[in-house]
């Protein structure tokens, strides 16, 4: 037979979305967020989350060409770990931080377990963890908001308390208002503070279907039933606003906790995880050491995931079905 | 309004612009037809010519084996040159009658209407779909006198006929339905009749609003045959879905339509039927739709059972570019075929040309459990863990997933960021779990 024709199995077509376009989508979705940041935190904002980005895509290049494996910077996913990783920083913190997350964060939690796809932890959260452990006097002193683009070159940066660790302090001082939080005009990482921004973000990744609803909506539902529950001097009068409104809930639960890899694949383990996140964050909020537990409530619920996965085996359609008379 | 679904899914760029808007041509039948004894689910059929008889059009040349097989009869009239074993779209070698078309298009003597439908008894209208070998021509070819005679017991509720055409580039249905609209609903009172079912429904996605109009214009009068419109997703189409969406009734795993009370037909197997009833006429012919990138004239052919493709691409005015596949049926479930010399049989839906942008680009990734495959499962399965457990071939978990609930309709290939192709690990595993159960059976 003469001119024998290229096969192939069925579904010849793919969808226009893969890896890289989708790690895209997660990248433009960060930028209200970025640009928040810096408008807030000044120049510096932008360097570390530039630092952070290089850095984390440059330990990825060197870890393929070290091993002799093909390249895949390509799928964008380390710049996305980058700037999340940033995101988590305060902006004060020395310019070699973000270099040292950086190398735990793409060489220990990922490449070193198998590259995209197989770290066994959300990568930013856990070079967080990392930082925080190691250096937590960089990690913990927090700049009053400046609201100009280019402050001062020699930074004399006025440092503040988070809202929650006024909480966690009492130390009295007045917390923010409402609208601040709500803008981002508060003392807090890069990227967490304003909420708006990260509202913007949320909406572009639904509306691209990069993520499902799900584990936010649980995420946040749960630290605000929480908050409203146990969070007041006596029951049924927390202020669950303040509490969804700081710390890292917006920024956890839009872009930490709805990361692939760390997350459970079944619709009802997604609502498992959201308020696992949830309720872990508010028990450490409320009755733990730290002020804020959003990061360490994601990364135990990524290693719980696993099991979510396991266990959870959704019925097939037509499984639960009664036989019609 | 919302509109009638399913959950899970995909929205494939639907691609039906190319074609929709040609009325459909009848195309010549070529000087060599070529007739494969399967072209149908079920026993093959048994060649009833030898070489060197004269054939007219509509003349039974294979009859059916059995009751799970079907009759296939000449497209044209001339003479048997041979019978040999012939390549056929499935890919293997299949014994073929090979024709040659004399042109003149006598028609069979015994090819005559049947007494009015009023008159039919369902027995009668059974034995009149099975004698004109009508089939399934969705694409996979059941047999339909078989399922028009459902278990002992077994009462129709609905008749539904499948207009979906969830399938992007197909626009054979669409077509049909704008012009062969009372042949669709005389085969559906003639499905009703056999079956005696009360109520049919002619189920469209709201992607052809206009012929989902044209029906309900020609069924002003008729009470117990309407037309639901459903929500435009892949695979709206697919049997256990298209009666979720139009009935809310499920089908149980493992159970057929007519164990929920529905019996489902294609388009062109409602007008079929018809033809056959009306003019006696057996299933000879059907829509095509000649399409893809690398067609210079895309368009909609009713061509002849046993045309070779190459001859129907050449009256779509053959390749303007290099086809990287050339697939039959559509691009979601339709076979890809390595020639061109392989002859138009019953289930053909279309001749797809697919250029290298039409198939899209695979950049093939790590996984990243993004789960799009599970959102996207119309069966609700675990694509992602289905495939891993296929290459551990780890039949325990296979079956504890339910492999076998799977429908193949390549939603979680096609949604996947990473191409990593889930559907062709699960279609290995599906096997594996299948030929197990009859090893097992068997000892």
């Amino acid at each position: 037979m003469e001119n024998v024709l290229k096969v192939g199995a069925a579904p010849h077509i793919v969808t226009k979305h893969d890896t890289r376009s989708v790690m895209l989508d997660v990248v433009i979705a960060l930028m209200p967020a970025l640009l928040a940041g810096v408008y807030f935190f000044g120049y510096r904002a932008a360097l570390i989350v530039l630092i952070s980005i290089a850095s984390a895509v440059a330990f990825e290049h060197i870890w393929n060409v070290a091993l002799k494996k093909p390249t895949t910077i390509g799928d964008l996913s380390a710049v996305v770990s980058g700037i999340l990783l940033a995101f988590n920083l305060p902006s004060t913190v020395p310019l070699w931080l973000p270099v040292a997350g950086s190398f735990f964060m793409i060489v220990i939690i990922k490449m070193a377990y198998g590259g995209l796809g197989h770290n066994f932890m959300n990568p930013a959260l856990g070079a967080r963890a990392f930082l925080l452990a190691s250096w937590p006097s960089y990690m913990t002193s927090f700049t009053k908001p400046q609201a100009k683009l280019f402050p001062v070159l020699s930074p004399d940066f006025v440092t503040q308390a988070t809202p929650l660790g006024i909480l966690k302090e009492q130390s009295g001082e007045a917390l923010p208002t409402y609208l601040d939080m709500f803008l981002g005009n508060l003392a807090g990482c890069i990227g967490e503070t304003s909420k708006i921004a990260l509202l913007i973000g949320f909406i572009y990744l639904l509306a691209r279907g990069v993520i499902s609803w799900k584990i936010p909506v649980a995420f946040a539902g749960t630290v605000a039933a929480l908050a409203w529950v146990f969070g007041g001097d006596t029951l049924f009068t927390g202020d669950w606003l303040m509490h969804l409104l700081t710390g890292g809930v917006f920024l956890g639960a839009i872009f930490m906790a709805t990361d692939y890899t760390t997350t459970p694949i079944t619709e009802s383990g997604m609502i498992i995880f959201g308020i696992g996140c949830g309720l872990l964050t508010m028990i450490i909020r409320l009755v733990g050491g730290y002020p804020e537990g959003g990061s360490y409530s994601i990364l135990i619920m990524n290693v719980l995931t696993p099991l979510l996965d396991k266990y959870i085996i959704p019925k097939p359609f037509g499984k639960a079905a009664k036989k019609i008379a | 309004m919302l509109l009638k679904t399913f959950k899970g899914g995909v929205h494939p760029n639907d691609c039906k612009r190319f074609t929709k808007d040609f009325a459909i041509e009848e195309m010549p039948a070529p000087p060599t037809m070529i007739f494969p004894i399967i072209q149908h689910i079920g026993a093959p059929s048994e060649i009833v010519v030898k070489k060197g008889d004269y054939v007219k059009v509509g003349q039974l040349i294979a009859k059916q084996t059995g009751f799970v097989s079907a009759n296939h009869h000449s497209s044209v009239s001339g003479t048997v040159k041979s019978i040999e074993a012939h390549f056929h779209p499935n890919g293997s070698m299949v014994d073929s009658i090979i024709i040659e078309n004399d042109g003149k298009y006598d028609v069979f003597e015994d090819v005559k209407p049947a007494k009015p439908l009023e008159q039919l008894t369902d027995k009668e209208i059974v034995q009149i779909v099975s004698d004109a070998g009508i089939v399934g021509m969705g694409g996979a070819s059941f047999p339909t006198h078989v399922k028009l005679v459902p278990p002992e017991g077994t009462r129709i509720d609905y008749v539904i006929i499948n207009c979906a055409e969830c399938e992007p580039y197909l626009t054979s249905d669409y077509r049909a339905m704008l012009e062969d609209g009372d042949d669709i609903i005389f085969g559906c009172k003639a499905i009703m009749k056999a079956l005696s079912a009360p109520k049919c429904l002619i189920v469209v996605e709201d992607n052809k609003k206009d012929a989902a109009r044209h029906l309900e214009n020609l069924l002003k009068d008729e009470e117990n045959i309407s037309v639901v419109v459903v929500k435009t997703k892949y695979p709206q189409g697919s049997e256990k879905h298209i009666i979720f969406s139009a009935t809310g009734r499920k089908v149980p795993s493992g159970k057929l339509p007519a164990d929920v009370g529905v019996f489902v037909a294609n388009t062109d197997t409602a007008a079929s039927i018809a033809r056959a009833v009306k003019t006696g006429m057996p299933l000879i012919s059907r829509i095509v739709t000649v399409t893809g990138g690398a067609i210079k004239n895309k368009k909609n052919l009713r061509v002849r059972i046993g045309t070779p493709i190459r001859n129907v691409i050449e009256a779509a005015g053959g390749f303007v570019a290099e086809p990287e596949r050339i697939i039959l049926g559509g691009p979601m479930m339709g076979k890809g075929v390595f020639s061109i010399d392989l002859p138009v049989i019953k289930g053909t839906s279309a001749i797809l040309a697919m250029t290298k942008e039409d198939l899209g680009i695979n950049v093939v990734t790590n996984c990243t459990r993004c789960g799009k495959c599970v959102q996207a499962c119309p069966m609700r399965l675990v694509p992602v863990t289905l495939a891993m457990h296929s290459k551990n071939e780890n039949e325990e978990m296979l079956k504890k997933y339910h492999v076998t609930d799977c429908i193949e309709c390549g939603a979680c290939s096609y949604i996947c960021p990473a191409r990593k192709d889930p559907l062709q690990m699960i279609r290995v595993g599906k096997r594996y779990v299948i030929d197990r159960a009859r090893m097992k059976k068997a000892q």
